[in-house]
């Protein structure tokens, strides 16, 4: 086996991500993409209470900290068939959206930016001009001359302390770096602002959920009561609470991230025209108008996309065995009736195997790709590998005539001065994300309103507890939960035996698209994106591979999180 | 940009550089001390102390992870993570953070390791698959986090284990621990060992350890499992305010029911309160915008080892109603409440240190100053 170029740790990430391409030159052949750490919170899960469900999976990642908690929930809540009051609906769908506006803006700015901004060629801005720069495109008003140089004087500073910290080692003055030192000096000013706006955005989180990371849920709807007459539950003062977070993350994305995407992308124009990958996208559908998962009544639509064809929306079932697959062909895994097909997650089989698969002892230098390769399964819709995320969201609303989505699309692409093809890309996808959130933050501002409504009419209800109780359950039932977490299409599936966990499986958005390749040898999302005309300034500082994998907001601890050793046990259980 | 020269200005240098005025450096000193619980006076102390500092060397190594601790760290507000990391600290090595990637990223480990030898902080979150274990259930750049660790501790001043995956395995150890998990302190014996525990840890728990270790230059006081008495010294039980209508009989039975409504005593919906020792009660969440109780919610007990394989999260633990603070105390050291028992014989030293302390909060020291 040839050298490959290796990147690992692939940082600025959630979790343990390893990149290998292979070269033809300077322009990567073959990407491979591995996880490379497991923990084995399905297996963990098994035989608990499915009430407690939530906490443990919720752990499977702090980064999209609510988005396990609340697949779990809804997986244990569709197995009870139990519906939720619409003011928990509500209350949920406000902590989703703070989700996404937190971690959307926080990985723009301290996870993906580092890759367009050179920190170093901030020093030699103007600040004066740099303050010119901020107001041409935002009325944001910490753009003043002196605040550019105040920035500007830290960041020297710092520097000239000699301990670079987090900026040590950057790929400073690679040739990919194409902002003018003004836009450098006003992103790492936004760099610095995010770090402390989105302290304030997790707020909400705390006042619902009590904490954030790791908010608190409950099966059967949310566990802080509404009382306008009590000192200790959501009240006036909260909902002006909440009123006064949502202001401050609609203004932050509608002066500075929105501007801020809009600004750096025009210098990177060339980003539109790789990375697109698979051209297959898929959504699960989420934010619902009423108490129950009802896809009618969805925000974000479900469904489909096949090969860029936006005219046809392709229908999924959860539930359907044949729909959604994971495959082990080049996983860590065995699977007790052949490495070669797929399983449908209720019938899950998840059995470590790093020696017998292929696994490389450490330390190594290269992955035997041709074996096992990494801790993530391959996730598969009817045998089609899929791109999941912000991308295919807005794609989605795109083609079922979502008017503000096609309206921002428009806009962008022709500030942009880009065709309609340029979404298909790294730029695109990042673009996707702003927009997104921009949806978001705005469908906000109705969720509140929608809920405050209920609280004028007298609904106060936050909880259901007719199915509290498990003496109530079915001896055997079985239920998928799902929801649009901010990388994607997130799916829990539960098997529930006497009142205790039987089987529990996730299939997580990183997982479609950092999987490794399948039995067919079909690539991952990531691997496509890299393989599609990816060439290398210099093989030694691969900021390129970085730019498209960063695109998608890597979480690989979600993605790698799955195990059971002990047996393959499969469970067959009817609804009941 | 790669070489990297000795610091050669101190940390209040720094600051005054950097514009920020005496008044705000003595507010941050203050928030400091009452993070601390220290009296007022000894602020002057602080500024001194942290005037002379140089910012240490800190390599954060993350190994069985979901980044919630890297996440909690960055909604400290004081001190603020771009406070901490661009004038306190030197963030030599963070992945979640860091512009380097790849070999370059391990390289500026390695950088920070020879430049600060004997001197650096090691920061671990997540557990660690054992010597026993296979090695290849977590590598970064093909190394396994057993090698890593045992490689980036050997010359470092001390390691500080942040969240309870790395203070005591955390859930990668839950039963039935399928990846052979282990904790920092199972595996680093020959270097104090601080556990942070929470999952994840109160942001300002995080670097309020931070800062006393910049501010003092040695390691705070601990309890039986080597966390800061100053933040686990408690139990969320003694300092909620919830508590009254606990020792009233007055207690929700449901979530949104009238008692909820109420703020009454969510003991009979689980609350793990009575056997959790951490500052949540008193520090609060977000900024102090609130905590899992405060918004209805049981306490999970997320800062206690083996938390996870304990009671169910909605089963009350078995402690009588009614008993006082004492009862309880003996009640878990005879084995009432399982696995309590060891921290009941930690509380009778840390009852004392206690007595001898003068809790004070934010507020309060910045209306003296």
């Amino acid at each position: 086996m040839s050298e490959r170029l290796v990147v690992d740790p692939i940082t600025r990430i959630e979790g343990h991500l390893r990149i290998e391409a292979q070269l033809d030159g300077s322009r990567i052949a073959q990407a491979y993409s591995s996880g490379t750490s497991v923990r084995g919170i399905e297996t963990i899960l098994k035989g608990r209470d499915p009430r407690d469900a939530w906490g443990f999976a919720q752990r499977i990642c702090g980064v999209c900290t609510l988005v396990h908690g609340m697949a779990s929930v809804r997986a244990v809540e569709d197995a009870l068939r139990i519906e939720l009051p619409a003011n928990a609906q509500l209350i949920r769908n406000l902590m989703i959206g703070a989700q996404f506006v937190h971690d959307h803006v926080m990985h723009f700015y301290h996870l993906h930016a580092l890759d367009w901004v050179d920190v170093v060629s901030a020093l030699s801005a103007d600040p004066q001009a740099t303050s010119d720069l901020a107001q041409s495109i935002s009325a944001w008003p910490k753009s003043s001359p002196g605040y550019f140089a105040d920035t500007q004087k830290r960041i020297r500073t710092f520097v000239e302390s000699g301990q670079l910290g987090i900026f040590a080692n950057g790929y400073w003055g690679h040739p990919a770096y194409k902002l003018p030192p003004e836009a450098n000096l006003m992103a790492v000013a936004h760099y610095l602002e995010a770090l402390a706006w989105q302290r304030d955005a997790a707020r909400l989180h705390a006042i619902f959920g009590g904490k954030n990371p790791h908010p608190n849920f409950v099966v059967g709807g949310v566990p802080c009561p509404i009382d306008l007459d009590s000192d200790s539950a959501i009240n006036a003062k909260r909902f002006a609470e909440v009123r006064d977070i949502l202001q401050s993350m609609q203004t932050f994305v509608d002066q500075v991230y929105v501007p801020d995407t809009l600004a750096i992308a025009g210098f990177y124009k060339d980003w539109a025209e790789r990375g697109e990958g698979l051209g297959n996208f898929m959504c699960y559908g989420d934010l619902p108008g009423t108490g129950s998962m009802d896809p009618a009544t969805f925000l974000f639509p479900r469904g489909v996309i096949l090969d860029r064809d936006l005219s046809t929306i392709h229908e999924i079932d959860l539930h359907d065995a044949s729909q959604i697959q994971e495959f082990v062909a080049h996983s860590w895994y065995d699977y007790e009736s052949g490495n070669d097909q797929g399983l449908h997650p209720y019938d899950g089989e998840t059995n470590l195997e790093y020696d017998g698969r292929g696994g490389v002892k450490p330390p190594y230098t290269q992955l035997d790709v041709d074996q096992g390769y990494s801790w993530m399964k391959s996730p598969r819709w009817k045998g089609q590998a899929m791109e999941v995320g912000p991308l295919a969201r807005v794609l989605m609303l795109h083609a079922t005539g979502h008017a503000q989505t096609r309206e921002l699309v428009e806009m962008t692409l022709s500030k942009l001065d880009l065709p309609v093809e340029a979404l298909f890309s790294t730029l695109g996808r990042t673009a996707a994300r702003t927009l997104e959130t921009k949806i978001m933050v705005d469908a906000m501002h109705g969720w509140l309103d929608d809920l405050i409504a209920n609280v004028k009419a007298g609904d106060t209800r936050t909880f259901d507890d007719s199915l509290w109780n498990p003496a109530s359950w079915p001896s055997e039932a079985r239920g998928a939960g799902y929801m649009e977490a901010p990388r994607g299409a997130l799916g829990h599936w539960i098997l529930i035996r006497d009142g205790r966990i039987d089987n529990y499986q996730a299939v997580v958005p990183s997982t479609w698209n950092a999987g490794p390749r399948d039995v067919a040898d079909q690539a991952g999302a990531y691997e496509a994106a890299l393989q599609d005309n990816h060439e290398l300034a210099d093989v030694k500082q691969p900021i390129e591979i970085l730019r498209t994998i960063h695109s998608f907001d890597p979480c690989i601890a979600c993605a790698v999180h799955l195990t059971d050793p002990e047996s393959g046990e499969r469970m067959q259980i009817r609804v009941t | 940009m790669a070489n990297l020269k000795t610091p050669d200005k101190t940390l209040g240098e720094g600051l005054r550089e950097i514009g920020l005025s005496r008044r705000g450096f003595l507010k941050f000193c203050a928030a400091t001390a009452s993070m601390m619980a220290l009296p007022p006076n000894l602020v002057p102390a602080i500024a001194a102390a942290l005037e002379q500092a140089r910012r240490p060397s800190v390599i954060w190594l993350s190994f069985q992870e979901c980044t919630g601790c890297t996440e909690s760290l960055t909604r400290s507000h004081s001190p603020s993570v771009e406070n901490l990391i661009l004038d306190l600290v030197s963030l030599d090595y963070h992945h979640t953070l860091q512009a380097a990637a790849g070999e370059a990223a391990e390289e500026a480990r390695l950088q920070a390791m020879e430049a600060n030898r004997g001197q650096y902080l090691v920061i671990v979150d997540g557990s660690i698959p054992g010597p026993d274990a296979n090695p290849g259930y977590s590598t970064v750049a093909g190394h396994s986090n057993y090698d890593i660790l045992m490689e980036t501790v050997e010359h470092a001043a001390a390691v500080i284990a942040v969240g309870t995956c790395a203070a005591f395995g955390g859930l990668p150890q839950a039963k039935p621990n399928p990846t052979g998990a282990m904790s920092v302190m199972d595996l680093v014996h020959d270097k104090p060992v601080i556990n942070v525990s929470g999952c994840p840890p109160i942001p300002m728990v995080i670097t309020g350890v931070l800062a006393h270790y910049l501010t003092f230059g040695r390691l705070p006081e601990l309890d039986a499992y080597r966390r800061p008495m100053a933040f686990y010294g408690q139990s969320i039980h003694d300092r909620c305010y919830r508590r009254p209508f606990y020792d009233k009989g007055l207690f929700a039975e449901s979530f949104d029911d009238a008692g909820a409504k109420l703020g009454w005593c969510l003991y009979r919906l689980g609350c793990k309160g009575p056997t959790t020792y951490n500052a949540c009660a008193t520090m609060r969440w977000n900024s102090g915008t609130s905590w899992p109780v405060e918004s209805g919610h049981p306490c999970l007990g997320c800062s206690e080892p083996g938390f996870w394989d304990d009671a169910g999260f909605y089963e009350p633990v078995s402690v009588p109603i009614g008993v006082t603070s004492k009862t309880l105390i003996e009640g878990a050291a005879v084995g009432a409440v399982a696995g309590a028992g060891i921290a009941a014989l930690a509380r009778k030293a840390k009852k004392e240190a206690v007595a001898n302390r003068q809790p004070v909060t934010i507020d309060e020291l910045e209306q003296k100053l």
